[in-house]
């Protein structure tokens, strides 16, 4: 990644493959017993983007509306509950299962990653706004009911045709950048520096949704 | 003001209007609403006008979302009218005979909308989006003042191109374009991006005859690419119409750059497309990724509903032919081996 885009935060489409690649890999190896990342072809094979799909969300007493890793999702193969680093056994409300597909997909005129997110529930009937505002985390509430046309946003999906959530990429390389100069060493980091732009993003965009980065990912920023 | 943007301004498409068969109540059918809609406008914009044409026939009840398909494909409502007429109906139809439904609206392919609200959103949030494509920062835009921003609106609501250049030549959005289109001055060498959303629809027979290109049936069909062009100034008026289709088609169009890492936006070689050993090397690597550049034939290539010729200097296309929110919209057709 040139310093020229590490110094505004942005990457460019070449850099976001190779960010892409680093994380599936460290994360399918990290947490190899969570849900997988996958890569997904489109546009003929030469534009991709991240897919996490049938994430549960389920409400515990402690923290309501985070997504837990791992769920028992649909096409879960895990049998016993296994401890997350905060360590919460979950009872979960079958009527009150929600899945969320996510997407992380590069953004051409931003020069940066988006999230778009869709939810549904157990029939995959997918969920209205407002129950989608429910699953949320309090903090992220508050901020769509700030600034509500401008923070998460209905819109469609760049390569499938169909509605999905979308987060705003608009601030997005402000705080990037500030992530990247968080201190001296910085510069220090450089050489590894696209490889962990994605788990850096992910940290502080999927907390949006409710979705935590498992401690061992995180280690490495 | 140049003539070239008076007359897409003014551009407008025939629309003739028909109610959706099932939400007919009264005898005799009621006849369609015959209108001119403005190229540069949005189907949703029409609504007020359309509306009381049909409003005896309609059942009772509150109606739905108003939304409007053309044989029976949904119409994509942020999508500018003109686009939407220049990419489905390969041979112009006029008046362009549109199906209007005041139910049933379709929330599983349509993104919702509200009316002249969700309009004037999505306008707003493509001019941000150009704003920071051409200015690397969207600033100019998020800072205008709420008169500014309504006026600005609102000239594009009237068609008034006079109050539209008074308000959009504060936000300095003129692109690297600019110094060339007035009589390829040298001017300041330059690099920078274009907004450009292109539409592309493959086919693998050829025609003869624009009648008889495949129907559009489904929005599949048709590739969304919101990707800019890149310029490099020392290129200026060299830089072709089709050296820009080209260069955003890197799946289609494979060049040299792309085989070299991305080191610096700034040093990337928009080349033209040229059969060489380095790119025969790369095509012969990726076989089943990539088509053979002889293979794919640029078919049509349709703006404003205009079909210039390929070699038209890319920076007056885009100096004459953009969208109000500065975007360039380019419906092409492609003529490839097989089609995915």
């Amino acid at each position: 990644m040139s310093t020229k885009e590490e110094s505004r935060g942005t990457l460019s489409s070449t850099d976001f493959g190779v960010a892409a690649s680093a994380f599936i890999l460290n994360w399918n190896t990290i947490c190899s017993s969570f849900p997988q990342w996958t890569w997904v072809l489109s546009h003929h094979q030469v534009e991709g983007y991240l897919s996490l799909e049938n994430i549960l969300l389920s409400s515990t007493q402690e923290e309501h509306g985070e997504l837990s890793f791992p769920g028992p999702g649909k096409h879960s193969h895990q049998e016993d509950p296994i401890d997350v680093d905060d360590a919460t056994l979950v009872h979960i409300n079958p009527c009150k299962v929600h899945y969320y597909d996510l997407h992380i997909i590069y953004c051409n005129s931003y020069r940066v990653p988006v999230l778009y997110f869709r939810a549904y529930d157990n029939d995959g009937e997918p969920l209205e706004c407002d129950e989608i505002e429910k699953d949320l985390p309090a903090y992220s509430k508050k901020a769509l009911s700030d600034s509500k046309w401008t923070f998460i946003t209905q819109e469609e999906h760049p390569y499938l045709n169909r509605p999905w959530y979308k987060l705003h990429p608009c601030g997005t390389s402000e705080w990037m950048k500030l992530l990247f100069h968080a201190d001296d060493d910085a510069l220090a980091k450089t050489g590894v520096a696209i490889e962990l732009y994605l788990v850096a993003w992910l940290s502080v965009v999927g907390l949006v949704v409710g979705l935590r980065i498992p401690f061992e990912m995180m280690k490495q920023l | 003001m140049e003539e070239a943007q008076k007359y897409v301004w003014e551009g407008a498409i025939p629309l003739q209007i028909h109610l959706h068969e099932s939400e007919v109540t009264t005898l005799p059918t009621p006849p369609p609403a015959l209108i001119l809609a403005p190229r540069i406008g949005y189907l949703p914009l029409l609504i007020p006008q359309i509306k009381p044409h049909f409003s005896n026939a309609l059942p009772p009840g509150s109606p739905d979302t108003v939304w409007f398909d053309y044989n029976g494909l949904p119409l994509k409502w942020y999508i500018p009218t003109g686009v939407l007429f220049d990419l489905l109906c390969a041979e112009p139809e006029r008046p362009w005979n549109l199906t209007v439904h005041f139910r049933g609206y379709p929330s599983n392919i349509l993104v919702p909308c509200e009316g002249e609200d969700s309009v004037k959103w999505s306008f707003i949030n493509s001019l941000k989006e150009a704003a920071y494509i051409i200015n690397g920062n969207c600033k100019n835009v998020m800072n205008m003042s709420q008169p500014d921003q309504v006026e600005l609106w609102r000239s594009v609501l009237n068609g008034n191109l006079e109050a539209y250049v008074r308000i959009s030549s504060k936000l300095r959005l003129g692109t690297v374009g600019d110094e060339y289109a007035d009589g390829g001055g040298q001017g300041q060498v330059k690099t920078g991006r274009v907004p450009v959303r292109l539409y592309v629809w493959s086919v693998s027979e050829d025609f003869d005859d624009l009648e008889d290109a495949p129907q559009i049936d489904s929005w599949d069909k048709i590739s969304y690419i919101n990707r800019p062009v890149e310029i490099h100034g020392e290129e200026g008026n060299y830089f072709t119409l089709q050296d820009a289709v080209k260069s955003i088609l890197p799946e289609y169009f494979p060049n040299k750059s792309s085989t070299k890492e991305e080191s610096s936006r700034d040093e990337d070689e928009n080349e033209q497309t040229v059969p060489s050993e380095e790119g025969e090397k790369y095509l012969s690597e990726n076989v089943d990724t990539c088509y053979p550049s002889d293979n794919v034939e640029i078919k049509l290539v349709r703006i404003q509903g205009i079909e210039p010729k390929m070699d038209i200097p890319f920076s007056w296309v885009v100096k004459n032919l953009t969208n109000p929110e500065h975007y360039l919209h380019i419906c092409v057709c492609l003529k490839v081996p097989q089609v995915l």
